[in-house]
């Protein structure tokens, strides 16, 4: 055991190389598309909506298909105030206003990651941001839970509360509904795995 | 897998038709080649037509779409009649621009041109009745503006013809009148007192908007059709006229005695000179060319009795006049008729019009067969001129003028359009024969009759026919353009709405009254209108604004107002403003009358009319009846 602390102690202080802080700044970049393409996709089809009713959720905005003849957004919410559920509105996600935030803080800490070179830096920058990251995917789950729970009992059709689906395919009255991980999330997934190359490269690097 | 699925499916009806109706095939009109016909109209639920078909409904007042090749009849477009369908006519603004007519005889529709070709952008259909000319938007299908009655023009038939780039649409009277409107002269001065006109209606090429161009006095003939020239004839104007004999009466008779009535060309360019230089008229309130007084405008080509139609080949050169009581149609040549012109070879005048020679303008003289009326080409060089009396299509060749095939229709054809047929490109692929007579094509219906709309091939030497389809009376004149061209919307986006009453939230739904004015801004939306009641005083001036806040295509809500007359129709993203005086006390449903959604039922309302004397204000003749019982 204690053998084992020093061995950490040791690793924990370990400097990180140029290709380790290379990868470091490349897994920064990963997140730069984050504020420009979606994180998540919910897809509706039915047989009134062929090519589907779509929702693109962004780290900082809630985005509805819109052709011109059609805003699916409020085509969707026309649809649930049926089942009494609330309208989805940008104005209810607090998320919007705090993701683009950690992200741009997370990606200054790569920053520091870099200039510093510390492996400790490196690991503080890899937990943070996995936990960021589970945490957005619970925020949005229970998000979701909520929409589906907190249905109006006036509502004209009523059904047991529910939660959409996050991540899969599920049928719910006449829509088969499709949600799925979109660019930006792809993208954010990387970022870690730079972060533990970048690790990997330098675990054996002495001071 | 899907196109043979189709074929099959279409040779599953082809067998159907031909065990159907083989043995029947003698003595019954046209008939067609029932499998090659099958294949080459069929289309497949959920495939679109090739072509959008605008026929005119004739005194309907209203625009039919058809689709090409399927003959689908898709929808009606309103334009002079009210049409509770759409709500047109009884919304405030509808109600103005049909300025309180009922009815219209919508002619001759045209498509608006850029360079000649069909560019899609409006519809223009004049109407005989009342002398009006409107336009239609084909980027939403809809009638946005009604011109006229037009000052001076009585009974719009020769119109509406648009030129090569739409700076004009052709107009003009059929029935010659004494001018200004109003004025009253014996019927015994016809000759002498009554005054024919032809115009130009302007069209501002940014927003589509008609106003009044120029006026010509004419002779008291009875203009009948027109065209537009192309290419070389591009600056000149064409109509028919009938009654060169300035008869009255029974004109059957009366107007049908010289051997020759005329073809009137314009110089449209010229008429604009001459209004902006000032040598004009006031007549009625509008500027008209008097041509005693200024030469270089019209001229006159003698023609063959009775002319109907007139028609510009696609290359504009040839002028094509068509003899109703003749067996042929004449070929007048432009580059003839602008040198008879500079030579000043006239055989005489008509109200100080100089008329042409003919025998110095004319190409040929087509022996097409009886009663032609109207022609349309192809683009192999080919035209196609229809056969009121002998109830066929003449299908001719340009330059050569050799008749190459002859296809029988059902019964008594009218107009005939080919697809883009009239412009300096025809596609060449359809023709679609306007009859007038349909009987026994259909299921009877009893003595009122539809018309037939049949569907002819002209791809191959041979004509074939195609299809029978039935329209409620009556087509005059179609067009036939590309589906590709028309890209139309099918929400109005909320940012164009610039209805100054247009709410967006049900929160802002209200109910204002201003002593006996109640002004409602009402939000239609699935599945409700908010308020869903409100209450006036019998006489108030009621004025609801209502918008359609969806923003999906086919979300349309209606707005019916039981014992009121009252139906408005709202397309998403649209407001109407619904005007009327509440003259009658009690409690008054109104309900979504466009099927809408799940609860389209529940989307309902009531108006609350306070105020003594309950109904007895307006009784209906059933009401009035049951009392009196």
């Amino acid at each position: 055991m204690k053998k084992y602390i020093e061995k950490a102690n040791v690793f924990f202080e370990t400097p990180i190389d140029f290709r380790s802080r290379v990868l470091v700044v490349v897994g920064a970049l990963m997140l730069l598309p984050t504020f420009f393409f979606p994180l998540w996709n919910l897809t509706l089809y039915s047989n009134q909506f062929p090519d589907g009713l779509v929702i693109d959720i962004y780290s900082s905005k809630l985005e509805g298909g819109k052709t011109p003849n059609r805003d699916d957004l409020k085509e969707i919410n026309s649809l649930n105030h049926y089942i009494g559920m609330r309208a989805l509105k940008e104005d209810d996600f607090t998320e919007f206003k705090w993701i683009p935030f950690v992200i741009g803080g997370v990606m200054l800490l790569a920053l520091r990651v870099v200039v510093l070179g510390r492996m400790t830096k490196l690991v503080d920058l890899f937990v943070l941001f996995t936990y960021f990251g589970l945490f957005s995917l619970w925020s949005f789950y229970h998000k979701l839970y909520l929409y589906g729970h907190d249905l109006d009992p006036t509502a004209a059709v009523r059904i047991p509360p529910f939660t959409p689906p996050i991540f899969g395919h599920v049928t719910m009255a006449n829509f088969e509904v499709y949600s799925f991980p979109d660019v930006g999330s792809y993208f954010m997934a990387a970022m870690p795995l730079f972060l533990l190359a970048a690790m990997w490269l330098s675990r054996k690097v002495h001071k | 897998m899907k196109a043979k699925l189709s074929i099959l499916l279409a040779l599953t009806i082809v067998a159907a038709l031909l065990i159907g109706c083989g043995e029947e095939k003698k003595g019954r009109g046209a008939r067609s080649d029932v499998q090659e016909a099958a294949l080459k109209t069929y289309v497949a639920p959920g495939d679109m037509d090739k072509y959008y078909l605008f026929k005119s409904g004739g005194h309907s007042g209203q625009v039919y779409i058809y689709g090409v090749p399927s003959m689908r009849h898709i929808s009606t477009i309103p334009v002079f009649t009210p049409y509770p369908a759409t709500g047109y006519g009884f919304d405030k603004e509808s109600k103005e621009m049909l300025g309180g007519f009922t009815w219209g005889d919508a002619h001759h529709p045209s498509i608006s041109e850029t360079n000649g070709d069909y560019d899609g952008r409006w519809l223009f259909i004049s109407d005989n009745a009342n002398n009006r000319m409107a336009r239609i938007d084909l980027r939403d299908f809809k009638t946005k503006q009604i011109l006229g009655p037009i000052p001076n023009v009585s009974g719009n038939h020769c119109s509406s013809f648009s030129t090569e780039n739409t700076e004009y649409i052709l107009a003009g009277s059929r029935f010659s009148i004494p001018l200004p409107k109003g004025t009253f002269e014996k019927i015994e001065d016809y000759a002498t007192k009554y005054k024919g006109v032809v115009a130009g209606i302007a069209v501002d090429p940014k927003s589509g908007t008609m106003s009044l161009g120029w006026e010509i006095l004419m002779p008291p003939f009875n203009y009948d059709l027109g065209d537009a020239g192309k290419g070389p004839s591009k600056d000149w104007g064409f109509w028919t006229c009938y009654n060169s004999e300035r008869a009255t009466g029974k004109l059957e008779v009366t107007s049908t005695q010289k051997d020759r009535d005329y073809v009137a060309a314009v110089n449209w360019p010229a008429a604009e000179k001459a209004i902006k230089d000032g040598k004009f008229k006031m007549i009625g309130g509008v500027k008209v060319i008097d041509p005693k007084d200024v030469q270089g405008i019209v001229y006159l080509i003698p023609a063959a009795k009775s002319p109907h139609g007139v028609d510009v080949s696609p290359d504009g050169k040839y002028i094509i006049a068509s003899g109703k009581l003749q067996s042929i149609t004449t070929v007048f040549n432009i580059e003839k008729m602008l040198t008879a012109i500079e030579k000043k070879n006239f055989t005489g005048n008509e109200d100080g019009i100089p008329v042409l020679n003919y025998d110095a303008v004319k190409d040929a003289e087509v022996n097409v067969g009886l009663g032609p009326l109207h022609t349309q080409f192809d683009d192999k060089g080919n035209a196609y001129t229809s056969l009121f009396v002998e109830s066929a299509v003449a299908k001719w060749k340009l330059g050569t003028w050799e008749v190459l095939d002859k296809i029988p229709v059902s019964y008594n054809i009218g107009h005939l359009t080919a697809s883009e047929g009239d412009t300096k490109h025809p596609t060449g692929e359809f023709l679609v024969a306007l009859n007038k007579l349909s009987h026994g094509r259909h299921l009877s219906v009893g003595p009122s009759q539809p018309e037939a709309s049949q569907l002819i091939d002209i791809t191959g030497e041979k004509m074939s026919l195609l299809y029978d389809a039935f329209t409620e009376p009556e087509p005059h004149y179609a067009q036939m353009i590309k589906a590709d061209k028309l890209k139309p919307i099918e929400v109005y986006p909320k940012d164009e709405n610039k209805h100054p009453k247009a709410i967006w939230d049900v929160k802002d739904a209200k109910v204002v009254r201003n002593g006996k004015n109640v002004e409602v801004q009402m939000v239609a939306v699935r599945s409700s209108f908010e308020p869903s009641s409100f209450e006036v005083n019998k006489g108030d001036k009621v004025t609801i604004y209502l918008t359609n806040i969806e923003q999906t295509t086919d979300e349309l809500h209606g707005f019916g107002l039981n014992e009121y007359n009252i139906n408005v129709v709202v397309d998403p993203g649209e407001t109407k403003t619904i005007e009327f005086t509440a003259d009658k006390a009690g409690v008054y449903p109104f309900y979504c009358t466009n099927f809408c959604s799940a609860l389209h039922q529940e989307m309902q309302g009531y108006m609350l009319v306070k105020g003594s004397g309950g109904v007895a204000s307006r009784k209906s003749p059933r009401e009035k009846n049951l009392a009196i019982k």
